[in-house]
Parts: C-alpha cells; structure tokens; sequence
C-alpha cells in the first residue's frame, strides 16, 4: 500500500482539499482575531448557516451555482446583523466577555438553525456539479474535490492581492501591526475591522455551500468544525494570510496521514501538533505581529 | 352516536365483568434526546411512539396514559438525572427511550435499583441485554450484534472472501464489527484491514476510503450511522470503489431516515437491519400510512422502535390488570406482529427476537428503492453472560 505511488497523491490530495477547507474557514477568524484581538467563538455557526442556506436556496431554485453565490452573501449580511446587535457592543468589553458573548452566540444560532431547518441531515441529491470521478496523475479521483481545492486557491490569491496591493489590505495589515499607531494616522480602524468581519463571515458561508455536496448540513456541524480551526489560528499565528494556509496544510497533513498511519491515535493527533507548536513557537508560526 | 353508546356500554360491561380493574392513569416517561448529536433520532422515536398509543392505547377501559417528556441531550449525566426525576418527582409508571448506549449505561443501575422498568427504544450496547441486563431493562429496539451476525455467512455462501472493516471507534462499532466478523470468518472469509475513525472528530473519510483501495479487499463492510453515513457513503461514490469493492453494512448505512439524502450514492449497496418501509405487511402498511400522512416523512426504523414501544407498553397495561407488580412483569412477556414482523422479548436476556432483513438499496428514477433479498428469521442472542 505505501509503496504505491496513487496511495501518496490521492492522500496528498485529501490533505490538500481539507487543508482548503479550513483556510476558508480559518483566515477570516484568523484576520479578526488578530486584527482586534476579537475572539468570535461563533464563527464555525456562520459555516453552518452557510451550509443550511445553500441547501434551500439550491432545493428552491434547483441552481447549485446561485447558492453558491448568494449563500456567502447571505451569511455576510447575518455577520452584519449580528456586528451591528451585538459585536459592537462588546468591542471594549475585554476578552472574557466576548467570548462568553459568542460562545451564547453559538447555541442561540444552533436552536435557530434547529427551528427553521430542523434536526435531520439535509443534503442536495440534484443539480450538483463535478459529481464522479477525474483521472488525475494516475489516480481516479473525486471531481468536486478538486473543485474545492481550486476554489481555496482562487480565495487564497484574491485575498494575497486584496491585502498586499490595495488600500484596505494596507490599512488591514497596519492595523494588525499596531492599531493605536494605525488611528493616529487617519485609518477608521473600526470600520476596516467591520469590512474584514463581513468578509470572514462570507468565507465561512463559502465554505458551508462548498461542503454540503460533499458532506451533508447538519445541527452541529459549526461545532464540530471550530475546533480545527481555532487549532489552525493557533499553530499558524494570528492575523496572516501565510499563517492561515500553512497551518491549515500542517492540521490537514497531519490529520490526514495520522489517520492512516498510526490510526490508533487519529482521534489526538491534531492535538500534539498543536502541543508541538505551543511549546516551541507559541505566538504561532507565522504571527502578523512582531516580526520586526 | 348510539354504536358509541353500545361500544361504551360493552366496555364497562367487560371492565365489571373482569372484577378488580379500577380507572389506573399510567404515566411514562418518555426519555429521549431531544437536543445535540442525536436530536433526530429523538424525535422521529417520539413521534413513532405518539403514533403507537394513538393506534393502540383506545381501548385500555377506564385506563389512561399519560407522557411526560424529558431530554437527555445524548449525556448520560443529564440522562440520569432527567430519570431521577421522571421516578422520583412525577413517580412514572414505565420509562420508555433511550438512544444512546452511554445514557443507558449511565441510568442502569438506577432503573435497576428502584425497579422501575425501562422500555429501551434504541440504545443497541450488546451488554445490556448481557452481563449487565436487569429484569426492568425490556428492549423493544436491536442489539448491536443481532443485526449484523446473519450478514457474516451471507457474504460467505455469497463468496466473498477477503473483507476490510471499519465503523466509529466506540462500542457500538466494535460490537457490530465483532458480530460481523466471527460469523464471516467461521464461514471461511478473511479480515484483511480494519479501520476504526474517531466517532465525533471525522468529517473526512477520504483517506480511510483511499487506504481500503490498495488493501486487496473484495468487499468493505461498515458501520456507520447519521451525518456519518451520509457524507461515508457519498464520499465512497465519489472514490468510484463501487465497481472494485462493493459496500455492504449495517442497515443503519442507509437508513430510511436519510437514504434520500444519498441518492445516486447509496446505489448497489447490500445492508442488513431489522426494518425497512418497504417491508410488505398489514401492520407495516397501516404504520406507513399513518405516519407519512401525520408527519409528512418515511416512517424509519427509529420511529418503528418507538411506535413498538407504545405498544408493548399498552399491551402489558392490558395484561396487568392494574396491577402494578403483574404490569412490570408483563412487559418482558408481550409478543405482537409490528411493523417490521413478529417480536417477542427474550425471556433469557429481555432483548428483543426479531426478523433481520437483508435488503439492497437500488436508484431508480430519482428515488432509492430498497428491496429485501433474504430475511434471517427471529435472531436471538446467546445470553452473553445474563443472569435475572
């Protein structure tokens, strides 16, 4: 099996289709964790509500595409809600508050999800596309996978030209160096600060609507994600884009080959990397701040 | 108006006839996780279990019944002290529920100890019905290893030789796999790779799928229930194993609570369990009916379990008497046809005899049928070490 060269690229693949997943998922909260030192603990529910509305906007209108487009939207535009209600109260509350506030979060979206959308797995068995199989460097490999892979590099080089070369990616990037310096000179940090939440809430959709083919949506599923991320924010280090997909690849490589080879421990293998990096790295591996 | 009258009058007559029986209300409690992982379940067994004594419960004579719902949330610590108090404070006659085996483990030796009987709805944990069965634990659901024991010399005489397995790395998938695997291997079939996938930290089973593909296999057998055989069994289709490796498992792999979900991906796969809507019988067609005009969905097996449960509950009133001790000794004495054939309660164990079907799922015009290809009737388990 190991000396198979198909073993190690569909496996490389799997890494790579999971490790996509979670930069989706983990950039935004990455970039508002350290942009405003704001921990939201509720952002795997917004993967979640992207999920859940994808699959209606889909069954509704037979068109996977459109909600792969208007389920992000969506979900920015409950982000917006949910900033303008209650995040902004809580800016100067200090950490313990906020994450007490999102961790309540999290079970107020979950019942709410319940209510509209109600406890069985919903899933789109129509109008999905790349469904079978593409051969890929000898190896017959699922097509929708590839597509999600293709979707995190699309996501991952727009997001590069956003914040390298255009003024709200500077302003992102002196706030996350320094937010106070950053005031001084003029920069509505609070405002960059909502752009940038609006922007990871959509990604977390994006996400959802990208795993409901693939997966299913499901009352626990932003749970049940959250940890992976919070695990990639914390070995990639706060606030950059770098630090968001390199440890999105070391969690999903880990979790991927852990799994097959030493199943045993599959289940706390992400865990150790995450013990490794606190250890010797605990600001992470590639923090925006202080690399000066 | 007036054959009311005469039913009414006819009741009391046997009601006065029959001596001793005085207007009992019967509370149960009905004890079953209505939020977290296992929300669904819960509510597809209660809806099953409202349907049991709408179908049943008319004619218990001046006897009533009344439920008092509870949620465990699928922890057993919360499940035992929702117990407690449906004992304790509301002083329920019967408690019916249960999905999760770690909840039943946990609220055991409690029902055991107050001699409350428990009418288990679907926890499948093989010991409890063995080593650690009670005389109040009744079990109306499966066992863990009853359903999967006929599939081990069905794939056998089918003559598949070499299997890989895999299933959830907690008891229920040990126990299925175990099952599976000594009647296969006694068959003459071979084990070549095992895989047991953390429960809750999986969202991914590619590399799993990916590592049976170079394993020699020429069958996989699964055991996978929920979101998790959802997103298994999509994304073995996706892998394309189907034509290599054919998929076979526990019927929990396409139950009717989410085959639909499926679709095109649950094609061709061959499972075992001991219900599926298409069974053909009166009682089946009666349920079916009842159920998707009242909810609007397939009845699955959950609901069945819930729905046996009422009427093993209302079967036991009726043989009791209103007698409190003769009521708790009935339940574990009650035999009827159900939706899914005849069952009786093992006297042995208290765990349920039942039909196992063994059924192929086929995508036939945007719907999955499935079809019965063999019926291992009325498995039993070995009493495992149960002793009353």
């Amino acid at each position: 099996m190991f000396s198979d060269g198909g073993f190690w690229i569909t496996q490389a693949l799997n890494s790579l289709q999971l490790a996509m997943l979670l930069f989706l998922l983990s950039v935004g909260l990455s970039v508002i964790f350290g942009l405003m030192n704001f921990v939201n603990l509720a952002h795997g529910s917004f993967y979640a509500l992207g999920a859940f509305i994808g699959y209606s906007i889909a069954s509704q209108s037979g068109s996977f595409w459109l909600a792969f487009i208007l389920a992000p939207l969506a979900v920015a535009a409950i982000g917006a809600l949910i900033y303008v209600t209650l995040i902004n109260r809580m800016r100067a509350a200090g950490p313990m508050k906020q994450v007490l506030v999102t961790f309540g979060l999290i079970f107020v979206l979950l019942d709410t999800m319940r209510y509209i959308w109600g406890n069985d797995q919903l899933g789109l068995t129509s109008g999905v596309p790349f469904t079978g199989s593409t051969e890929l460097l000898g190896v017959t490999y699922p097509s929708y996978r590839l597509f999600i892979i293709a979707v995190g590099l699309i996501v991952f080089a727009g997001l590069y030209l956003l914040l390298e070369h255009t003024r709200l990616g500077a302003e992102v990037r002196a706030g996350v160096d320094d937010a106070e310096t950053a005031s001084c000179l003029g920069i509505n940090v609070e405002g960059t600060f909502f752009i940038v939440f609006l922007i990871g809430c959509g990604l977390a959709g994006l996400a959802g609507v990208a795993a409901l083919p693939a997966f299913s949506a499901e009352q626990g599923m932003g749970v049940g994600i959250l940890i992976q991320t919070l695990v990639v924010v914390v070995v990639g280090g706060l606030g950059s884009l770098t630090g968001a997909l390199i440890g999105s690849l070391l969690v999903a490589v880990t979790l991927t080959f852990g799994q097959v080879f030493i199943p045993d421990f599959a289940g706390i293998i992400m865990y150790a990397l995450l013990l490794a990096v606190l250890l010797f790295k605990p600001e992470g591996l590639f923090p925006a701040r202080g690399r000066a | 108006m007036r054959n009311k009258l005469a039913v009414l009058c006819a009741a009391t007559a046997v009601a006065l006839a029959s001596g001793a029986v005085q207007a009992k209300e019967y509370k149960v409690g009905l004890l079953l996780p209505f939020s977290g992982v296992y929300a669904g379940l819960g509510t597809h067994i209660e809806n099953g279990f409202q349907l049991g004594l709408e179908h049943f419960g008319g004619d218990l004579g001046d006897n009533t019944i009344v439920v008092v719902r509870e949620d465990t949330e699928a922890k057993p610590a919360t499940g035992l002290v929702k117990a407690k108090k449906l004992v304790l404070q509301d002083e329920v006659d019967v408690v019916a529920g249960i999905v999760s085996s770690a909840v039943l483990g946990a609220v055991r030796d409690f029902a055991h100890n107050s001699k409350t009987p428990i009418v288990v709805a679907n926890a499948g944990n093989d010991k409890m019905t063995g080593e650690s069965c009670s005389p109040y634990l009744i079990r109306v659901s499966f066992s863990n290893s009853q359903i999967n024991r006929p599939m081990g010399p069905y794939l056998a005489d089918k003559g598949v030789k070499k299997v890989y397995l895999m299933a959830p790395d907690y008891a229920a998938g040990h126990q299925m796999m175990q099952a599976f695997k000594e009647g296969f291997t006694a068959g003459g079939g071979e084990i070549v790779g095992e895989a047991y996938p953390p429960l809750r930290d999986t969202k991914d089973y590619g590399s799993y799928i990916s590592a049976v593909k170079g394993s020699g296999a020429d069958a996989l057998y699964v055991f996978f229930a929920g979101g998790a055989a959802i997103t298994f069994v999509k994304q073995y289709a996706d892998f394309g194993l189907a034509k290599d490796i054919p998929l076979y498992g526990a019927g929990f792999l396409t139950s009717a609570a989410y085959v639909h979900v499926q679709g095109e991906a649950a094609d061709g796969i061959v499972a075992a369990l001991h219900y599926i809507p298409s069974l053909d019988t009166a009682e089946n067609k009666r349920f079916q009916e009842a159920y998707q005009a009242k909810y609007g969905k397939v009845g699955s097996e959950f609901a069945v379990q819930g729905y046996d449960a009422a009427h093993l509950i209302v079967e036991a009133i009726k043989a009791s008497g209103g007698d409190d001790e003769a009521f708790k000794a009935a339940l574990a004495k009650i035999k009827f046809d159900g939706p899914r054939g005849p069952l009786k309660i093992d006297p042995a164990t208290n765990n349920v005899v039942q039909n196992i079907y063994i059924f192929e799922n086929d995508f036939q015009d945007g719907k999955v049928v499935q079809t019965v290809l063999d019926t291992a009737e009325a498995v039993q388990d070995a009493p495992n070490g149960c002793a009353f």
